[in-house]
């Protein structure tokens, strides 16, 4: 009975046949309705291609201020980096380190990570430490939190104009970007075909 | 419709942790475990493998109940302090969500409302809820409890909201030398709150919810 192509539902533990998907389709779960697996377009670039590009929006949202401030002619720009560092050096290390790790080294680990999987694969080679790499990035994955990092952005935004002239940074429309790219990165990223390669 | 196809449907009505088998989350793998493991190794990955995610239950207590206490300090505390030329103001969650609603941003009222308290404390309640009726060996709709567990799963994030809101405005509200903000203590005890009720969500394995009805079908 188990040499049949069958899966267990990771959410309700249901034993199902494996079949065949039609096109970008995805088989659910006959009793909760879990997504089970999906068809992935083959050969497609791009996973790959949405990581590049994300690799770079991520190093421009980081590099450059968020936002900027006017108040009586004095200008004040803060990127996250300073975001990080005020926290820090007033004596808020705790917040400092959440949102150091949810809204910068996460994002980063992910990135780098996909971008160190699907690499080599495109060359039609598996990176050595493929699973302990697969489940670090499941493990990291829950703790990337770019897109409430800009929701918050955006409130700040809309508190601080009360108070002064506000300027959405480069860094803001590159951290916006990031959000759609890493979705469909890790969407089109399909984990079976590294599993067919590396286990041959 | 021969041996065969009676076995296969067999095998089909059934649980990998019934048969004895072991799926693997990294590769989605079966493997067959020893009689009576609730451990073991993927056969095709190496990654260690559990029946169930270990002490589901008590973990997730422990983390809900460390979530209880958190959220008092973190909605009695202040998140920031503004020093103005009029003294300093401190904010808790609340206070912050009705100055939002008072200076006519009423949108961004509910969202952080939202984020930051009702999200928190139903997320609490929930799988509080949620662990309770497994302990109890509930029956009721399981699949009513594994959409509710998917909801939990996908927003307890944006409570982090109001964190990454702090952090912005100390950033820039800094070393001003007219207005300053800083975070307060309540910021930490938020950001606690969401870090534990995240974990906590994940402590909880919702094949749980499920396994009762396996033990009735047979
Ligand atoms: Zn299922
Ligand atoms: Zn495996």
């Amino acid at each position: 009975m188990v040499t049949l192509p069958v899966i267990a539902c990771h959410e309700c533990d249901l034993l199902q046949r494996k079949i065949a998907l039609p096109p970008r389709g995805r088989a659910r779960c006959r009793r909760c309705r879990a997504i089970l697996y999906r068809d992935y377009p083959p050969g497609s670039d791009r996973a790959l291609a949405c990581t590049i590009a994300a690799l770079m929006l991520f190093l421009i949202a980081n590099a450059y201020p968020i936002v900027g401030l006017e108040v009586q002619g004095n200008r004040q720009t803060a990127s996250l980096y300073d975001a990080v560092r005020t926290l820090w050096v007033e004596g808020r290390e705790d917040v400092a380190l959440l949102v150091g790790f949810t809204a910068m080294l996460t994002p980063a680990i992910e990135i780098s990570l996909l971008i160190y999987l699907l690499l080599p694969l495109k060359f039609n080679r598996v990176t050595e430490n493929t699973v302990p790499i697969l489940r670090f990035l499941q493990t990291v994955r829950p703790w990337s939190m770019t897109e409430v990092f800009v929701l918050g952005v955006l409130v700040a935004f809309v508190k601080l104009e009360h108070l002064a002239r506000v300027e959405a940074g480069i860094a803001l429309w590159a951290f916006g970007g990031l959000i759609p790219l890493l979705i469909i990165a890790s969407a089109s990223f399909d984990p079976e075909e590294l599993w067919a390669k590396a286990t041959g | 419709m021969g041996e065969s196809d009676r076995l296969t449907k067999m095998a089909f009505t059934r649980t990998a942790g019934r048969l004895g088998l072991l799926s693997c989350h990294v590769c989605n793998r079966l493997t067959e475990s020893a009689p009576e493991a609730h451990e073991g190794r993927c056969s095709r990955c190496g990654s260690h493998l559990r029946s169930r995610k270990p002490d589901s239950i008590t973990r997730t207590w422990a983390l809900l109940i460390t979530g209880y206490l958190l959220f008092i300090p973190a909605n009695l505390l202040p998140i920031m302090h503004t020093n103005s030329l009029f003294g300093v103001q401190s904010d808790t969650i609340l206070s912050g969500v009705v100055y939002l609603w008072t200076s006519g941003s009423w949108y961004l009222a509910v969202i952080v409302f939202i984020a930051s308290i009702l999200i928190p404390s139903a997320k609490l309640v929930t799988l509080t809820v949620l662990v309770v009726s497994v302990q109890r060996c509930s029956t009721w709709d399981p699949l009513q409890r594994t959409n509710i567990y998917r909801v939990l799963e996908s927003v307890g994030r944006w409570s982090m909201l109001d964190i990454f809101v702090v952090a912005m405005l100390v950033a820039l509200v800094h070393l001003h030398t007219l207005t300053t903000i800083r975070a307060g203590a309540g910021a930490a005890a938020f950001g606690a709150v969401v870090v534990v009720t995240l974990l906590a969500t994940m402590a909880f394995d919702p094949r749980l919810i499920w396994d009762p009805q396996r033990a009735r079908h047979e």
